[in-house]
């Protein structure tokens, strides 16, 4: 099982550097996640995001979609591909330590 | 009390008529309208193929003698007080809800797409009216590009924009034109198909006829006047015709009914027993559940018998059985008089092989055979499927002899896995390799 280190602590990560164990994440982790996933500096929008996703999880078990996290989250479509390039639901989840959110079929 | 009048609250409600004998039960099913939809026969709608007065029956002549058919819009349901509030003020009670309202199309979601060139230069084939007004764009088309588009899932019938592609360019060589039409595939996925052997046999398709493919695009806006769709990382796709198929949600009313469904308005539902997660006297069949299935007609018809046993265990005080395998099967026209057919479940990807045996239909591969199937399927569906009848052979787990399977550590499952975000992300790294995705 690989490993990543974030703020001094060694956390369980899948191949693809998804947190295995969500709770191992505490919030100074999430700056330096943030620069690896090309995201120089979390404003408080980001911050609204991750908390969001990190609230979703622990009621739901999985991750929320884009669509989704637009309608709930107080956070457009438009702007969370903004705040989050390159995939706003997968990135924000990495960096809120959470399992990569399920896709539909 | 059933809620919907469609494939799954029919064949639901005939289903529990036959279980329920006139004194242990009196079963309703509550609709808005009277006209039921074959909405298999929308596909064919635009091409001239299918006749649209021909598509749409009477509700109440698809239920038994014993269920009744109350026309009124559901307004709200009240979980707690187990009561359904009609629009025009009155309530009814019930002991047991089941849920088969279907989804609901939502173009006005989308910034553009229900905007100005909506049924003028874009449509969609998944209502009535959508597929007859194309029918008479395509008419008129004398040549250009025709952009084929899905904007998120979860759509009805995955499989029915790729069909519409395929038939769209048998249908411009049937006119001889087919040189002067460009046809583009737009997809939020990273394949045609969501599932990996599926999507290689259908990309080939798409190739072998010569319709472009772009991938991991989310839709953000249309421009159905000019004729643009941009994606929300700012891609753009140009068109002379555009044939959306627009976000799917709930039932509005699902929205106005505290506890009962999700941000989409589709209702959480245990993916094996079809109870609700709402309350335990609900029960969910179809597309209005929210189960990783795919919203088609033939998953409700495999989910009939499991919800109505249920149904009938629930009111005993019997444990539900956790039967439904997530069994989905569908015809895929492939243009010509042809077409593919694949059978799947929650654990099983689209595999090549027979159905439903190993003398039987092929699976995953054009054939003259498979068109004749989807053709008769008309006739299933009212006579059989809506009466809540067994398909002779095939049953409602999904069959496994005659199925090719892969070894149970197959990589190639994972494409099921990603999500539509991880998909996005990759398109960047992809997006070369893809000719036809345009870029500004």
């Amino acid at each position: 099982m690989p490993t990543a280190t974030y703020a001094g602590t060694e956390v369980a990560v899948n191949d693809e550097g998804f947190f295995t164990d969500p709770g191992q994440w505490t919030e100074e982790m999430a700056p330096q996640i943030a620069r690896q996933q090309g995201i120089p500096e979390l404003t408080s929008r980001h911050w609204q995001v991750i908390k969001f996703m990190r609230q979703e999880y622990e009621a739901k078990g999985t991750g929320p979609t884009v669509r989704v996290l637009g309608k709930t989250s107080g956070v457009t479509v438009k702007e969370l591909y903004q705040l989050f390039p390159g995939g706003p639901a997968k990135v924000a989840a990495h960096i809120a330590g959470i399992p990569k959110p399920r896709g539909c079929i | 009390m059933v809620l919907g009048g469609g494939t799954g609250g029919t064949l639901a409600a005939n289903r529990l008529r036959r279980l329920l004998d006139d004194r242990a039960a009196e079963i309703v099913v509550v609709d808005g309208d009277d006209a039921h939809l074959y909405q298999p026969g929308l596909l064919f709608v635009p091409f001239g193929l299918a006749r649209p007065a021909s598509l749409t029956r009477p509700r109440g002549e698809q239920l038994r003698p014993g269920v009744s058919l109350r026309r009124a819009a559901v307004d709200r349901v009240d979980l707690e007080a187990d009561q359904v509030w009609l629009s025009d003020g009155t309530s009814l009670a019930y002991d047991v809800l089941v849920v088969a309202t279907g989804a609901r199309l939502i173009p006005e979601e989308t910034d553009g797409l229900a905007g100005p060139g909506w049924m003028e230069k874009v449509f969609t084939f998944y209502s009535l009216e959508g597929a007859e007004a194309l029918r008479a764009a395509l008419s008129r088309f004398t040549g250009g590009r025709l952009v084929v588009g899905v904007v998120d899932m979860p759509i009805k019938c995955p499989v029915a924009p790729l069909e519409f592609c395929f038939l769209a360019d048998a249908y411009f060589r049937r006119r001889k034109m087919r040189d002067r039409v460009e046809l583009t595939f737009v997809t939020p996925l990273d394949g045609a198909f969501t599932k990996a052997v599926c999507n290689r046999e259908l990309s080939g398709l798409l190739e072998a006829k010569g319709v472009n493919l772009v991938t991991e695009f989310n839709t953000g806006e249309v421009d159905g006047q000019g004729g643009l769709l941009t994606s929300f990382d700012g891609r753009e796709v140009p068109f002379d015709l555009g044939v959306m198929i627009p976000l799917h949600g709930g039932q509005a009313y699902v929205d106005r009914s505290p506890g009962l469904g999700d941000a989409l308005g589709f209702v959480p539902t245990d993916e094996r027993t079809l109870q609700s997660k709402a309350e335990p006297n609900v029960f969910v069949i179809g597309d209005a559940a929210d189960i990783p299935a795919s919203k088609a007609g033939s998953v409700a018809h495999f989910e009939g018998g499991i919800l109505a046993r249920n149904v009938v265990r629930y009111l005993a005080g019997e444990p539900l059985e956790p039967a439904f395998d997530g069994h989905t099967n569908c015809f895929i026209e492939s243009g010509s008089g042809k077409a593919l057919l694949i059978d799947f479940n929650y654990d099983t990807e689209p595999v090549t092989g027979r159905f439903p045996g190993r003398i039987g239909l092929p699976l995953l591969r054009q054939s003259r055979l498979n068109h004749l199937g989807k053709l008769a399927f008309a006739w299933l569906y009212w006579h059989v499927l809506l009466p809540g009848r067994e398909i002779p052979a095939v049953r409602s787990e999904m069959p496994t002899a005659g199925k090719r399977l892969p070894s149970a550590h197959d990589s190639s499952g994972r494409l099921e896995a990603d999500s539509p975000e991880e998909r996005h992300a990759n398109a960047h790294r992809d997006v070369r390799r893809h000719r036809s995705s345009r870029q500004r």
